[in-house]
This record gives C-alpha cells, sequence and structure tokens, in this order.
C-alpha cells in the first residue's frame, strides 16, 4: 500500500467537525472530497462502510484523537454521489461505492486503452483487465471488479462494448 | 414543704399526664424527709407524690400545685457531695390560703428538693419547664380562684386585693409573655385581612374587566360623565387604567422612562467591560443601585426592548443562541472579530473559557463572541468531548493564500 501525503486539513482538528458556517463547511467538505477520493486511489480501496468508518485511518486520526462523525461521512459520500464519484450500495446508504474517476471517466479510459493496444472486437476477461500483464502500466490495474463492471456498463450503454457475464466467466468485448 | 397537700391521685377533668419519675425522696428546703423511694408523676396542673404503688391505685398522696413554683433549678453538686442523686431545687410561693390540708402545716424553707436517686432524666427539665410555661392549670381554674378570692376577701382582710396574680420578676416575664401573645395575634389578624384583601382584590379585578368591556363594547351608550366618574373609582382602587390595559398606555410611559434611566445608568459600566453586558448582569446591578425599588426582570426586558426605538445609546440585541445583551450602540461586531482573530492566530486555538478569562468577561458572554466570530467565517470548531474549541479559520484562509 502506498504511503499517503496527507493534507495540512488532516492534523486540523477542526477538520473532524463539521462547521455550521456555510462558506466554511463548503470548502471543509471539498477539502474531503479529494482527501477521500486520494486515499482510495492509493489504497486501491472502493468501498466505504459507514458503521465501520472508525476502523479506517481515513476518518480517525489517532494522532490529534480525532474522528468525523459517521454523520460528517454520509454528508460527505453524498456530496461524492452528486459529482459521480460514489453511490450507495444498499437502500440503507450504510455501503458506498467510491470511485475517484467518474464511472464515464472510466469507462473512456478502457475504451482508449483497448482501442490503442488493437483489443477492438475481441474479447478480454475482466481478470485480464484489472491483474493482467498488459495493464500494469494502466491506471485502472487493480481496480474494484463491481467499479470496473458498472464503468464497463457505460460503454455498453454507449454501444461501445458488451458485457459477457456468466457464473465464472466474466469478460467484455470492445467495439 | 407546707405547699404540699393531700390530694387524690386521680387526675382531674382538665389535667394531663406528663411523665413519671420513680425513686424521688423529697426535701423540704435542706433536711431530708422520710417521703423517700416515691414515685413522682408530673402533670399538667400538678407534681404528684406518693409511695410505690400509691398512685396507680389511686390512693391518697402528696400534690405540689405546680402554680407555686417561682422557679426551678438543678442543684450543682459541692465538692463534698458523693452521692450519684441529682437534686432539683423548687423556689416556692406563699402558700395560698385556701390549700388543702398537706403532711406539713409550717415550714421555714421557702423551696423543696426533689432528690432522684436514680439519676435525673434529662427530658424531666425541660418538660417541667414546658408545663409552666404553658400555664394549663390557669386557663382551667381562674374561675374558681377569681370566686375564692371573692369570698375571701370578705373574711380575710389580711389578703392583699388581686391585681396581678403575681409580682417580681415572675411578674415582668409574664407581662412580656402577655404582650408577645398580643403581638402575635395582631400579625396573624393583619395578615387575615390582608388575604381578605387579596380575595376582594381577585373580585374587584373581575369586576372592573368586565365593566371596561361593557364600556369598550358600547362606547355611545354611557355618558362621559359616567365613564369619568367609573375611572374615579378605578383609580381609587389602585387598579391602573384597566381599561387600556392591552394597549399598555400607562406602562409604556413607564417603560420608556425606565429605559432612559438605563442608558443613563449603565452607558459607562458597559463601556468599561468592553461594550456588551449580559441582560442578567444588567438586572443585577440595576437591582444593586436601586436598592429598594426593585425592577422586575419583566420590566426589565420590557424596558430594555424601547431601548432602540428611543435612539438611546445602548441597544437590546439577542444572540442567535437566545442570550440577550445590552450593548453599546456604536459596538462594532467587526472590531470584536478582528480582535477575536487576532487572538486565535496568537494561540491556535481557544475555548470560550479561555477567552473569557484573557479578556475579563463571563463565559456566556465569550462564548457569544466567537460564534459571532465564527458567523463572520474567520473561526471554525472543534467539537470533541473535550471542549468546543475555536481555531482560525484555515479553511478560508489557506485558500484565499493559495
Amino acid at each position: 500500500m502506498a504511503e499517503i501525503e496527507w493534507p495540512w486539513q488532516y492534523s486540523f482538528p477542526p477538520f473532524f467537525t463539521l462547521q455550521p458556517h456555510a462558506d466554511t463547511r463548503a470548502k471543509q467538505i471539498a477539502a474531503w472530497k479529494s482527501l477521500v477520493l486520494e486515499y482510495y486511489r492509493i489504497t486501491k480501496q472502493a468501498v466505504v462502510d459507514v458503521r465501520e468508518v472508525h476502523t479506517n485511518p481515513l476518518f480517525n486520526n489517532t494522532n490529534i484523537n480525532r474522528k468525523l462523525p459517521s454523520e460528517a461521512v454520509l454528508i460527505i459520500l453524498e456530496e461524492l454521489g452528486k459529482s459521480g464519484n460514489a453511490s450507495p450500495l444498499d437502500k440503507n446508504k450504510q455501503r458506498w461505492l467510491v470511485y475517484w474517476h467518474t464511472l464515464e471517466e472510466w469507462g473512456d479510459i478502457i475504451y482508449n486503452w483497448a482501442q490503442e493496444n488493437g483489443f477492438v472486437g475481441s474479447v478480454c476477461t475482466l481478470f485480464e483487465l484489472t491483474q493482467g500483464e498488459d495493464t500494469i502500466e494502466q491506471e485502472f490495474h487493480g481496480l474494484d471488479t463491481e467499479v470496473l463492471i458498472r464503468s464497463l456498463k457505460t460503454l455498453e450503454a454507449a454501444r461501445k462494448a458488451e458485457l459477457i457475464l456468466f457464473d465464472e466467466n466474466q469478460g467484455v468485448k470492445f467495439f | 414543704m407546707n405547699r404540699f397537700e393531700y390530694a387524690d391521685s386521680r387526675l382531674m377533668p382538665n389535667e394531663v399526664y406528663a411523665r413519671r419519675d420513680m425513686a424521688v425522696r423529697l426535701y423540704d428546703g435542706d433536711t431530708k424527709t422520710n417521703f423517700e423511694g416515691g414515685e413522682l408523676i408530673l402533670t399538667s396542673h400538678r407534681i404528684l407524690w406518693g409511695r410505690p404503688g400509691d398512685i396507680p391505685r389511686g390512693n391518697t398522696c402528696l400534690s405540689l400545685s405546680l402554680r407555686y413554683v417561682v422557679f426551678f433549678e438543678e442543684e450543682n453538686p459541692g465538692p463534698f457531695s458523693f452521692g450519684r442523686s441529682k437534686k432539683i431545687i423548687l423556689h416556692l410561693s406563699e402558700p395560698a390560703v385556701d390549700k388543702m390540708p398537706g403532711p406539713a402545716d409550717n415550714s421555714l424553707y421557702n423551696y423543696v428538693k426533689l432528690s432522684f436517686k436514680e439519676g435525673l432524666d434529662s427530658h424531666f427539665i425541660t418538660q417541667l419547664s414546658d408545663t409552666i410555661i404553658k400555664r394549663v392549670w390557669e386557663t382551667s381554674t381562674t374561675g374558681l380562684i377569681v370566686l375564692n378570692n371573692a369570698h375571701d376577701n370578705q373574711g380575710n382582710s389580711k389578703l392583699l386585693p388581686q391585681i396581678k396574680p403575681r409580682t417580681g420578676i415572675i411578674g415582668i416575664e409574664r407581662s412580656l409573655q402577655a404582650k408577645q401573645k398580643e403581638t402575635d395575634q395582631n400579625i396573624s389578624l393583619a395578615f387575615r385581612d390582608l388575604t381578605k384583601l387579596m380575595d376582594m382584590a381577585k373580585d374587584m379585578v373581575a369586576i372592573s374587566k368586565t365593566i371596561s368591556a361593557k364600556i369598550r363594547e358600547r362606547q355611545g351608550d354611557i355618558t362621559e360623565d359616567e365613564t369619568v366618574r367609573f375611572k374615579a373609582y378605578l383609580m381609587s382602587l389602585g387598579i391602573d387604567d384597566p381599561v387600556t390595559r392591552d394597549a399598555y398606555k400607562s406602562s409604556n410611559e413607564y417603560f420608556e422612562q425606565l429605559a432612559k434611566q438605563l442608558a443613563y445608568i449603565l452607558e459607562e459600566p458597559i463601556k468599561e467591560v468592553g461594550g456588551m453586558m449580559t441582560l442578567t448582569d444588567v438586572y443585577c446591578r440595576v437591582n444593586r443601585a436601586r436598592g429598594m425599588e426593585l425592577l422586575s426582570p419583566e420590566d426589565l426586558l420590557h424596558a430594555s426592548r424601547r431601548l432602540a426605538p428611543l435612539s438611546l445609546p445602548i441597544v437590546l440585541r439577542s444572540f442567535d443562541s437566545g442570550v440577550m445583551v445590552l450593548q453599546i450602540h456604536s459596538h462594532d461586531d467587526n472590531a470584536v472579530v478582528d480582535r477575536i482573530t487576532e487572538l486565535l492566530k496568537e494561540r491556535e486555538s481557544m475555548t470560550a473559557e479561555d477567552l473569557a478569562q484573557s479578556e475579563g468577561i463571563s463565559v456566556l458572554l465569550a462564548r457569544e463572541r466567537l460564534l459571532v466570530t465564527e458567523k463572520y467565517g474567520k473561526a471554525c470548531r472543534d467539537d470533541s468531548i473535550e471542549a468546543l474549541k475555536f481555531y482560525p479559520n484555515l479553511f478560508l484562509e489557506e485558500i484565499s493564500n493559495d
């Protein structure tokens, strides 16, 4: 896991209290959003469970003994959802999928890679895409499968690919 | 000893039993008598002494009427007395003429002693003094005594006319007591009157309300003369202008005057404490200054609300949190915010308590100031279990620096 360079806010106690002043709060949430995405990009994680956020160093800075309350975490996730960087996995909004590129962006990135490497018209397994040797240099290497499927679905909707999902075999065909 | 009389050990109709002590010996003055090891009964009227078992059987016993007792004391044991019995000395007044026969017709002494062989119960003294103070025997037998006296006066010229039952110290004490009783009664009487007045006042207010409502209803029907007269009645009752009560006409003037006074007396003190004073502090200060004619919190609040419309140098201000303060009209939030921003930068973080200490203001006010600063976007909060701390608003500042 790569080392994260925490921003200055991370060691600033007020960062962990939701600010009542509107402008301040906007800045605070913006800072949180970028920090969350940055953290998930570097750690290559995708799922946030609101019930377990405090096991996550992101929301619990033990150095200054501050935790971000769950309500605030939820607000940040909803803000991320608005900008297309997160979506809830269940109705209670307890588990969230977080992605530092929006699904459309991911789709484009993958499709560009397929075009450049001559995979258009052929089938790739999802394992090949995220774990294969061809994609080690790519940003989507190691991407969460759920995020991958969702971004490929955007390609499918744009008629650039077709998902092939059997029990064991998960693949995609690019057009 | 000659005050004792033979008596029936049964209690008289009004008599109330108080207590019983065992193994008591009687002394005539300082000399021992052969009345020893007896039972001593204290009642509301008398002290009864009987041989063991006599009193329960209802036999004749010795009786000393408590009205003879002028004064009693506990005997201090001398340095050479080794007996463990405690003695009480009863100082007695002259025997009454109509006294029943007793064990002794003459005595050299004006006092008797009760010797408690088995130790003296400390309650005996308190109970004895209680019964003597109550003087139950007087209330029940006054009639008899007066009759007796009237009878005696004819045959006995030696007897003094009864002006007061007793003179001397006891007489003075009694007259004092009588006076006290009188004042007591007067006071309770006065309060009874007062409660009556209050009851009446309620009715009066109710009546005046209905009448004033009627007057308002049909303004034209009642002649002006009648209205004036009615108002005069109400005034004489001390009810202030209930006709226009809803409009607060007269209280308005009062509050305006009060507001002016507040502005006059508080302008300097408020400036001294930094341009702002909580209403509670104001309340205390004003009432301390007024001394007697105290203001009610409501009146103060009403008067404070009148400050701004009268364009006086101080105004009432309510914070979002509901805290109300009086502040100098020229008071500038920006100045406060700047000052606090500076302080925050100096110290990195502050709680309301820190600010209150450093600025010498109340914690409540300090908190309000920090909240104002936050509202101006110059501070941000850190709400943890430790305390609510305020920090310089780096969120906004860092961005503008970038």
